[in-house]
């Protein structure tokens, strides 16, 4: 804007932009005003009952609230069981992380290498649907076919004459079965995005490295893993924030046991707060927040300087 | 690239069988939910039903009433679609073409609520419905979700992409912002507003642990929140459960089959962008 405007319109034009301003919260408002009361403010007062010892026998009675501290993070790192979730829930993450990241690019590249669109079509959709189900259908068809005597999985292992465990009872296998579980759920998610990705790699590319001598394994590694470099970051971020997360497979397949061997960090959160121990809960989400937070930003930080 | 008959034979063969370890547990629930009792407990197993039957539904309709359940799953999910449409594309109008102060702050919210894990706000906010008087209500269980931060975002980048002209001519025209969002840039919103309706509907149709505890009487279940029970009280009552779970999942089936072009599209996109 130059100096010489006249008063009168330089007023006008502060007021358009007054009302532009006013109009643009109006339109943003819905979203706004829920992010305040439901995420937010949720969020700081989880935080802050973390330093106190709240219950819920005292959401009706605040005052009688007293603050105490760190103690609730101290409690946590000498609980074992909270141990315990954390361990879990690492383990958890570590394996069905590359697992299906794994299987969702094998898949895509498979559904990529040049087969018709229509079967295309057809698998893909096949391989997505497990993506869309609820949990607790999924689960119980898990726990039917783990089922130790009349589950297909063992009696298929019978065919074959061996003995198949107890899967969700046995201390060993519970924690696989669901990582296994989990994995089959959700690399159709990863299939679609990197698939997206793979059709936009141009075929000029590959066939230039064809014509420079290169085998099918080395146009894989140095025309396809860098071009789906930023979607591997995607997928890799998303889905260990969510895998970090994992709470409803464990709640409804083995309720956390046997003996805390499926517990994970959200589950036992999830435990302490139906138990009625707000401030130990908000101390314990607390803390996963912000693991989540960390590792999401050094995952970012660690996949953009390469 | 040239592929020889036998390398498309080997991809064919791995796709097959990748497929039929992914829909293998939903082939064998489906066809164990007609088999009778005695049948699902068989050893050796059979794959196709020997005799068909419908008594699993028939027993678990009468043990649950999921009847309820069913129409409230629908409710709650229709009623959440309705909001999303409405107001993820008014405020992904906003962030698109409007300028106003503050913008790039609010819509780092945007940002920052798709990054807050679920049960990490879950208690405080079941402290707050609980304050207002809303546990084991409908309001309750969608309130938290009526407008939703991916839906903001997919509506934003779908709208960015939309000419500013068609906004200039209709300001020079006189009409206000309201008028414009709704008779310009909405009917222009298919396409995304499709693939939105279709997730808000699946993620409500399959939302588990928010429902479970808001809802806290069988008039207010969900279907997953009732197979939940279910589950937990007949454990190893299998034919009940396998009819259960045909029942959750069978609607989001059909929905997927038909619809399936917008939705991975709309993954796609937000993965991409």
């Amino acid at each position: 804007m130059s100096l010489a405007v006249p008063a009168h319109r330089a007023r006008a034009a502060v007021r358009f932009a007054v009302r532009r301003s006013w109009i643009g919260w109006m339109f943003i408002l819905p979203f706004v005003v829920l992010f305040a009361v439901f995420y937010l403010g949720p969020l700081l007062v989880g935080i802050g009952m973390s330093f106190t010892d709240m219950r819920s026998t005292d959401v009706a009675d605040p005052l009688a609230v007293d603050v105490v501290g760190v103690d609730n993070y101290l409690r946590l790192m000498n609980d074992g069981a909270m141990r315990r979730a954390a361990v879990n829930t690492v383990v958890f993450v570590v394996t069905a992380l590359p697992l299906t990241i794994g299987l969702g690019l094998a898949a895509a590249v498979l559904l990529n290498s040049g087969i018709a669109r229509l079967p295309a079509a057809f698998f893909r959709l096949g391989y997505y649907l497990p993506n869309i189900t609820s949990i607790i259908g999924i689960a119980v068809a898990w726990k039917f076919l783990l089922e130790p005597e009349a589950g297909l999985v063992n009696r298929l292992l019978e065919l074959v004459g061996i003995q198949g465990p107890n899967w969700l009872q046995s201390e060993s296998t519970a924690l696989p079965s669901i990582i296994v579980m989990t994995a089959w759920r959700s690399f159709g998610f990863n299939m679609v995005v990197l698939l997206a990705a793979l059709q936009t790699i141009p075929k000029e590319l590959y066939e230039a490295a064809e014509v420079d001598g290169a085998g099918r394994w080395a146009r894989f590694r140095s025309v396809t893993v860098p071009a789906l470099r930023p979607v591997l970051l995607f997928c890799t971020v998303y889905s260990s924030v969510g895998f970090m997360q994992f709470l409803e497979e464990p709640l409804v397949m083995t309720r956390g046991g046997p003996l805390n061997s499926t517990l994970s960090a959200s589950l036992a959160i999830f435990n302490q707060f139906g138990v009625g121990n707000y401030g130990y809960a908000g101390a314990a989400s607390t803390v996963l927040f912000t693991v989540i937070v960390a590792l999401a930003v050094l995952q970012l930080r660690l996949g953009r300087r390469r | 690239m040239r592929r020889t008959r036998r390398q498309h034979a080997i991809v064919y063969a791995g796709l097959t069988l990748g497929l039929a370890l992914v829909i293998g547990p939903f082939v064998w629930t489906a066809l164990s939910s007609f088999k009778p009792e005695r049948e699902i407990r068989r050893d050796p197993p059979t794959f196709w039903p020997e005799t068909w039957t419908l008594d699993n539904f028939a027993e678990l309709f009468d043990r649950v009433d999921l009847g309820t359940a069913f129409a409230n799953s629908v409710i709650i999910a229709l009623v959440l679609v309705a909001t999303n449409l409405l107001f993820c594309s008014m405020v992904g109008y906003a962030f698109a073409k409007l300028d106003f102060r503050g913008k790039n702050v609010a819509f780092a919210l945007v940002l920052v609520q798709l990054a807050i894990p679920a049960i990490v706000v879950m208690m405080p906010q079941f402290v707050l419905i609980a304050k207002l008087g809303m546990v084991n209500t409908f309001i309750g269980i969608i309130l938290p979700t009526v407008v939703t931060p991916l839906g903001v975002f997919m509506m934003r980048q779908f709208i960015a992409d939309l000419p500013d002209e068609l906004i200039h001519a209709a300001r020079v025209d006189g009409a206000g912002e309201f008028r414009i969002f709704f008779t310009i840039i909405l009917p222009l919103c298919g396409p995304p507003l499709a693939t939105l309706a279709l997730i808000t509907f699946l993620g409500s149709w399959n939302n588990f642990l928010w429902p479970a505890v808001v809802a806290q009487s069988e008039q207010m279940y969900t279907l997953p929140v009732a197979l939940n029970i279910l589950n937990g009280n007949e454990g190893t009552h299998y034919n009940l459960l396998v009819a259960g779970s045909v029942v959750v999942i069978a609607p989001i089936l059909f929905l997927f089959v038909f619809l399936q072009r917008y939705f991975i599209q709309g993954i796609a996109t937000t993965g991409l962008k």
